[in-house]
């Protein structure tokens, strides 16, 4: 099992209204020299947690005490555009969400997160706008993702939006399935098609 | 039903359909390079699978290469251990390996049409979201993540729902100076950094019929760069003779087989598109960037927008500009500069030297530039070498320096310092791309000859029609 499965999330959520947040402020690049997946969530969002000195900026959302140990991500409008890193994906699973919430997902990053185990929860600009403006007035107000009913709810109101996600990829992440497994199963199906094609 | 180039070539290679999820989609090329790859050979192994069909990927060295001194041992273990992990794992599943110092080493997507790899109708992809690249020969090709490369080598598919389709028609005649770099800055403007989102792009009419492979490769190559996943121009005759007796490509009866294929991958009349865009040739200038995103661009000669003025988030847009240092209503002609970068994978080809020499020849470079100069692929440099560029560069006061990714992303040791200013012919402008504080400053190679001239960003139709 590549990542732990994905039902209900209750949890308090980082805000990050800023938008184009791009791979390369979710992990910059001097940090990809591993070749291994390891130290991604020390270096997510690295140059805006931290000064050039190594201090955390403090006013930068996911160094606030309050906001500590939350599960969710909200983010601004094409969240994750850019590099196809997928180092970005894991450094988001591996600080600890498991849901990046926003009004539009660059196309690449959006498909990483769903490999790796992060749900990306697209909801209109102005649910998104709501779950700021909750988020600012009570940092503690918790969001629900339902994945089973694809339905996030913002607690305290009950205000809610639904989200789209596939059947397919809805099952990988109530399973904790990935591609692989379901492509190894149709090999034969594969090696046939791979006859036909002229070069 | 009239047909898209896009539908096509996609539909071709559909294994098998999944009801309400994506596509089981094959692929004929796999580009792998140090940086997106490891991992996904941990995971093959882990899962004790093997690399399924090894002569259909291409292992290069690129994106964490020095650019001097590569004949020696790479200084950083980091770096180092990269290296010798694609080496490795290329060497273990009998993969092809360029790595540092082979001939045929350099940029991925600079090599990859070089050798004759990439082939109209077929269907690429990389750990690289500038795979689009490849799009220029009628491929469809696009970036993926590092799971997705593991199932590339595991299986020679992915996973992938078919992406809705958008064409962009510019017609006309561009003006003195103005470059692929210019059409491609011009469209990411107009449709903003995430326009295309959830789209494949065609680039349609004269300018992109007119315009050589190399400036179709830069066009397709910032595809990525408003959102949209790749983008493709259909082959024509420039197509074919570029790709003509490659290293790699079909030879003699595959050849006329392949070009019968070929001739049938073109938009047919009437075809529908989700989305379409005409453009004026006449009304794109020398462009630049401004902010940080490729989106934030305009012609050289205009003033920086007011928050007011633009679409989106003004908290955003301050945001942005506060990075730059720059403020609304600046005037980018003028402004003092401190690095000119020529190169990477939108433009770091020969046709982008001979740019860059037709400006800066009998001139000399400005004493507060530092400028790099990276070529594409150690065939760029040959090529260069071969046609006198070489003396026009070191004559002028430049130096070129060895193959690889370099300065755009700034993984090895080519870092713009905190705060300066650069004028670069890459592809992304974003905050810290270039080293950390780092601001960047898109354009064509002409903008940038002309600014690492005068020191001071500059419109190159000043020197253009002073050369005339």
């Amino acid at each position: 099992m590549a990542y732990d499965k994905f039902e209900v999330l209750t949890s308090t959520a980082y805000p990050l209204p800023t938008e184009n947040v791009d791979t390369d402020q979710i992990i910059p690049a001097r940090f990809l020299k591993a070749t291994k997946r390891v130290d991604f969530d020390v270096n997510f969002f690295r140059d805006w947690r931290y000064n050039s000195d190594g201090t955390p900026k403090a006013e930068f959302p996911l160094n606030k005490e309050v906001y500590a140990g939350s599960k969710i991500l909200v983010g601004g409008r094409n969240f994750g555009s850019g590099s196809s890193r997928e180092h970005a994906a894991w450094s988001v699973y591996d600080f600890g969400l498991r849901c990046v919430i926003s009004s539009e997902f660059a196309d690449i990053f959006k498909n990483n997160c769903l490999n790796v185990g992060v749900l990306p929860v697209q909801v209109s600009a102005l649910f998104a706008d709501t779950l700021f403006a909750a988020i600012m007035a009570d940092p503690k107000t918790e969001i629900k993702v339902d994945l089973p009913n694809q339905k996030v709810t913002l607690v305290a109101t009950g205000e809610s939006e639904s989200f789209v996600i596939n059947t397919y990829k809805k099952h990988n992440m109530l399973n904790g399935f990935d591609d692989i497994d379901y492509l190894k199963n149709i090999e034969k199906e594969i090696t046939d098609f791979a006859k036909t094609r002229p070069f | 039903m009239a047909n898209t180039l896009f539908d096509k070539v996609w539909d071709s290679h559909v294994v098998r359909q999944i009801n309400d999820g994506p596509d089981v989609f094959f692929i004929d090329r796999h580009f792998i390079h140090e940086v997106t790859s490891p991992v996904a050979f941990l995971g093959l192994e882990s899962r004790g699978n093997s690399v399924v069909y090894p002569a259909r990927t291409f292992a290069t060295a690129d994106h964490n290469t020095p650019t001097i001194n590569q004949h020696l041992p790479v200084a950083d273990p980091l770096s180092a251990n990269q290296l010798d992990a694609l080496e490795n794992n290329a060497a273990k599943h009998g993969i092809s390996h360029w790595g540092l110092g082979d001939e045929n080493n350099g940029i991925v997507h600079v090599v990859g049409p070089e050798n004759g790899i990439t082939l109209p109708g077929a269907t690429i992809v990389c750990g690289d979201s500038h795979t689009s690249t490849h799009g220029a020969f009628g491929a469809i090709a696009f970036g993926i993540g590092t799971s997705e490369v593991e199932m590339v080598l595991s299986t020679q598919c992915i996973m992938q729902p078919k992406p809705k389709k958008m064409r962009i028609n510019v017609n006309g005649k561009l003006g003195l100076g103005v470059t692929s770099k210019d059409v491609a800055l011009y469209i990411i403007a107009k449709q903003t950094t995430s326009g295309a989102t959830g789209y494949f792009v065609e680039y349609a009419g004269d300018v992109f019929e007119d315009m050589s492979m190399e400036g179709r490769m830069t066009v397709c190559n910032l595809s990525i760069e408003m959102g949209a996943r790749g983008g493709m121009i259909a082959p024509d005759s420039k197509t074919y003779e570029y790709l003509k007796g490659r290293s790699q490509t079909p030879k003699g009866a595959d050849w006329d087989k392949a070009m019968k294929y070929w001739d049938t991958l073109y938009t047919e009349e009437g075809a529908a598109f989700d989305e379409e865009f005409n453009y004026e040739a006449s009304d794109i200038d020398p462009m630049i960037t401004y902010g940080t995103n490729p989106g934030m661009g305009m012609g050289i000669t205009k003033s920086i927008p007011t928050a007011e003025s633009i679409e989106g988030g003004v908290a955003t847009y301050r945001k942005s500009l506060g990075y730059m240092s720059f403020n609304e209503g600046d005037a980018m002609i003028g402004k003092e500069i401190d690095f000119v970068f020529l190169g990477s994978c939108t433009n770091g080809r020969i046709e982008d030297f001979r740019a860059f020499c037709s400006i800066v020849e009998g001139r000399q470079k400005a004493d507060n530039v530092t400028a790099w100069l990276v070529p594409g692929s150690h065939k760029v440099v040959d090529q260069i070498n071969a046609e006198g560029l070489d003396k026009i560069i070191t004559d002028a006061g430049f130096v070129l320096r060895e193959p690889g990714c370099s300065a755009c992303l700034a993984m090895n040791d080519d870092k713009i310092p905190s705060g300066k200013l650069s004028v670069s012919t890459s592809n992304r402008n974003f905050e810290g791309r270039q080293g950390p504080g780092s601001r960047t400053l898109l354009a064509s190679p002409l903008v940038a000859a002309a600014s690492a001239v005068e020191g001071v960003v500059t419109d190159p139709r000043t020197i253009l029609n002073a050369n005339a």
